[in-house]
This record gives structure tokens, sequence and C-alpha cells, in this order.
């Protein structure tokens, strides 16, 4: 028997696997699928103060191994959120949920944080710094040790609930931001969020997205993500969610070794609905295949 | 939804880019027409999502363009190729509300979830009308199939090579008395049929789409009754509540 089991925060998480933000909606559409309380937990569509429709269509660009979104942070605002969507969420989910927050002002980060704070449901709050498709949004506030800070302090003094803030790899030193988060009382990291990127049309030589530019994601910017989740992992001394591209059983190990103690799925759910699921009953076989009994014992195995 | 291992059958040219693909598998997730499917295609990231002409029991019939190179590397593709297929997308048309005698209008590639519409409508004991618009008498297919159910079929093509010369809208003028309409097609000719028709309808949407299933976002659009995923709230939605 191998041990799956990973802790964030004083949460158990059955196995290190969670959905990220965006790519499982509030999770009905896979618990039509499946069981969804195999999952290690799963971070719910990111959340702001207001409803947000979100940018013009289209929204989605093909790329090689990966896709281009700039879906824009379509949510129906945090009142709603709790009102609807989290009643649901909880008849087909019964673990703790980490609830991701975007905002356009700090203040609009600890409104929408402390609403959620106080919702049982909720687990861990998940703090975007980072989304590349709102103009003066969060990834402004994720791109600069300071602002990063504001957030993390002002997130944290409305709170009870472990912060983890996820950031933006769009930048020239992740480290420091991560740091500064640190300092501020961040109680984890969560990274990464999508890489800025773009295609071109040669039928009608124009943008593909109708906002010109998104977030890239898939399978193509792992190697970015393991490369950043290794270095702030060597930075801090708070837990890190990895994630970025991953997509098999070997990815989340991967991951881990470059020390992340939880793993986030993203652009594969929305090609293979049943990733998740394929992850967690496919890792105690890569675990054996790998000869790691515990999961706790490979995190950040690769500094070692 | 359903995600099912499918095997081509065949897959033959009905025109110089328009494909018919018959394939063997598990369609019991599939509930009405105008519903779609999303096809994984080795070697691309995104699936790609077609719409269902028609099904039985154990085969899903596909009308497809050649657009791009996902469409392309299907267009190649022979028996007994297997594809991973994801099926039972989206509302498709309720023919509850159609009355006797329905317009159903396809405009290109937006023919194909008209014919299982027309053979649902047909077994329902009502009598269907079917508009096709191409650009030329090249671009034409499964007029005859439809011919076949026992539809009255209209054709009109811009060039006035066969049929009606002009727009489906042309057709549509001339006919009196339908009781309701349903459409797929380009955008421009969905909203020239939103101001010409003088019954309610049901209008097929094309966005382009991450998932096909709901969770993205990607393929969002915003409606009288709310905003509505294109993919899993559509793709049909009625015409009082589209805002054009």
């Amino acid at each position: 028997m191998v041990n799956t089991k990973v802790t964030l925060s004083g949460i158990t998480l059955d196995n290190p696997v969670i959905p990220a933000s965006g790519t499982f909606g509030y999770g009905y559409e896979f618990a039509e699928l499946y069981d969804i309380n195999i999952l290690g937990s799963f971070s719910f569509k990111g959340t702001t103060k207001e409803p947000r429709f979100g940018n013009p269509t289209p929204r989605i660009a093909e790329c090689p191994n990966g896709m281009i979104n700039s879906v824009g942070l379509q949510n129906p605002g945090v009142e709603k959120v709790i009102s609807e969507e989290l009643p649901k969420l909880a008849k087909c989910f019964h673990k703790p949920v980490i609830a991701n927050v975007s905002g356009f002002s700090i203040e609009e980060y600890a409104y929408t944080c402390a609403l959620l704070d106080k919702e049982p449901q909720v687990g861990i709050l998940e703090v975007n710094v980072s989304c590349p498709n709102v103009h003066h949004g969060g990834m402004s506030f994720g791109t600069d040790p300071a602002a990063a800070a504001a957030v993390t302090k002002a997130v944290k003094a409305v709170t009870t609930k472990p912060v983890y803030i996820k950031l933006t790899p769009n930048v020239t030193d992740i480290v420091s931001i991560a740091k500064a988060c640190e300092e501020a009382g961040a109680d984890g990291i969560a990274l990464i969020n999508t890489m800025m990127g773009m295609r071109i049309d040669l039928k009608t030589k124009k943008p593909v997205i109708a906002n010109k530019m998104g977030g890239f994601s898939g399978s193509a910017i792992f190697p970015v993500a393991v490369r950043m989740v290794y270095q702030v992992a060597e930075a801090v001394n708070i837990p890190v969610i990895g994630m970025g591209g991953v997509s098999s059983a070997e990815d989340v190990i991967e991951m881990m070794l470059a020390g992340a103690t939880a793993v986030e799925i993203g652009a594969a759910n929305l090609v293979n609905p049943f990733i998740c699921k394929e992850i967690i009953e496919d890792l105690p076989r890569v675990m054996e295949k790998y000869n790691i009994k515990d999961l706790n014992d490979i995190i950040g195995g690769a500094r070692k | 939804m359903k995600q099912s291992i499918f095997t081509i059958q065949s897959n033959e040219k009905l025109t110089e880019s328009v494909c018919k693909m018959v394939l063997a598998g598990d369609t019991s997730a599939i509930t009405a027409a105008g519903q779609f499917v999303n096809i994984q295609l080795k070697g691309f990231f995104l699936r790609r999502p077609i719409s269902v002409c028609d099904y039985d029991e154990n085969t899903l019939t596909i009308l497809y363009k050649v657009v791009g190179k996902g469409t392309e590397a299907m267009s190649q593709m022979k028996a007994p190729h297997k594809l991973d297929i994801l099926t039972g997308l989206g509302n498709g048309y309720d023919t509850s509300v159609s009355g006797g005698k329905p317009l159903l209008i396809g405009g290109g590639v937006g023919v194909p979830p008209m014919y299982r519409l027309a053979k649902n409508l047909i077994a329902e004991g009502k009598h269907p009308i079917v508009i096709l618009g191409f650009n030329t008498k090249d671009e034409i297919f499964y007029a005859e199939e439809f011919e076949k159910l026992g539809a009255e079929v209209h054709i009109a093509t811009a060039d006035g090579s066969v049929g009606v010369k002009g727009f489906v809208t042309d057709v549509v003028k001339t006919i009196p008395d339908y009781t309701y309409f349903y459409t797929c097609g380009p955008e421009p000719m969905l909203k020239a049929l939103s101001d010409v028709t003088t019954t309610s309808g049901q209008l097929s949407f094309e966005e382009r789409m991450g998932c096909g299933f709901g969770a993205c976002m990607g393929c969002s659009c915003q409606t009288k009754y709310g905003n509505k995923r294109i993919c899993k709230d559509g793709p049909v939605l009625v015409k009082e509540e589209i805002i054009w």
C-alpha cells in the first residue's frame, strides 16, 4: 500500500490531485461523469465581488499542446456564488473546497474573501493575483512584490482560513513575489497561472482571440511550471501548490519532486473530462514503479 | 454526456469541402436533433465539435466541412480508424412546440442537424418544409436525402445555379402559413431569418469552444434570459432570447 495523503495548512487531502479554477466550473458537469469526492479537493471558478460576463468571444484559441483562453473571470459575483452555487456544490462534493478569488482593488479582494471565509465548505482561499485576461485586474497585483504583499495582508486581516496566493509566471522574478507574499502572512503559494500568449488567424490576418491576447495553458507549459515551482519552493517555507500543464500521474510526481505539496490540473480537464479520475487511479501504480511509498517523502526531492 | 470510442465505418466526400463520416459506437447519450459531438484528434489539443446529422442505436453520422488542419486530418481518416468522442452535448431542438408545418432552414454546413430534425418531426406526424441554402450547385449536399424522408424541399443558391436565386430568406418570404422555424447556419443568415420570420423559432449558434461541456465558459454569450454557454445551454437558442 502506498500513501497518497498530503496536508495543506492542516487540511489533509486523500491525494494531491486538485482540478484548477476555471477548468472545473463548480463541479456539476464532472459530477455527472464520476464521483468527484475522489478528488483531493477542487478549486472553483474564480469569484469576484460583482457579477462579470467576461470578455467578448472568441475567447479560445488552439495551440500546439495547449490552448489560449481569454474568458475574463466570468462569474455570477460572490453573493450569488454563496447563495446559489455553493449549496448546489455541497450536494456533489463533501470535502473542503478551494475558493478562488479575484479582484480589481485591494478592498474588493478583502470583501470577497471575507464573505467566502465564513462558508463552512471553504477549506482554503486561493487568491488570484495573476489573471492575465482583465485590464487593471489581478495580474497587476501579481507582478509587483509590494502590491502582492498588500493584497495578502488585506485578505489575511479579514479571514481565518488558510490563504494561498496564486501567482502569474508573466514576471521577471517570481521568487521575489512569492517571498513578499510569505512575509505578508500567506499560508501558501499556488503557481503558475497561464502564460500570456497570442495566435493570429492567417485567413483573417487578425488575432484569433477577440481580446487579442490570452492565457496560454496545457502540457506545453509544464516545463516552465516545474521550473518556477522548483524556484519558489526552494525560496519559501510555506506549502506550494504546483500547476501548469499537468496531465498525468507522472507529471504530478514530477511537480511534487520540484517542491509542490499538492498539484492542480487545469486545461487537461477540458480535453479529457476524466483526466483527474484517471490520474488518481494511476497514481499508486506510478508510485510503485518509481519506488515511492509515501508522496510526502518526495516533496521537493529534486532539491535534496 | 458520454465519452466512448467510435470506429469509422465510412468517410467520403459529398462535395469539394464537405465530408460524410459514419461511425459505430455507443450513441445512448444523444437525446435530441441539434446536439453535437466533440471529437479528439491525434496531434490536436482541443476536440473538434461537430453537429449530429443522424444516429441510431449504434451508429453516428456526421457531415463536416474541411475548414482547417483538424477537419483536414479527419477527411483523410479511413475505416476502421478509432476516435475518442464525447456524445450527447448541447441542448438540441425542442420539437414539442413546432406546430404542424414548421420550416427547417439550413445554410451550408448548417444543413446536417436539420436532417435528424426533419426525421423526428415526420415521425411525430408533422409536415416540415425544408429550405437549404448554398452558394452554388457544386456545394449542394443532402437535398435528395431530405426528399427521401418525404419532406417538401426548397433550395436557394446565391448564384441561382439551382432553385431560387438568392438566400434562404427569399424562400421563407414565399411560404405563407408555416407554424414555427428551426435553423442552423452562418450568423448573418440566422440574423436575417430572425428578422423575416413571422413566428417564433429556434436558432443554432456556433462559437469557438474550449471543452464543449460547460466547464470553461469559453463560448459564453449574453441573452435576454441571462448568460448562456453555447456548448451546454445552447447551441440552440429561442428567437425571443437572442440579443443581436
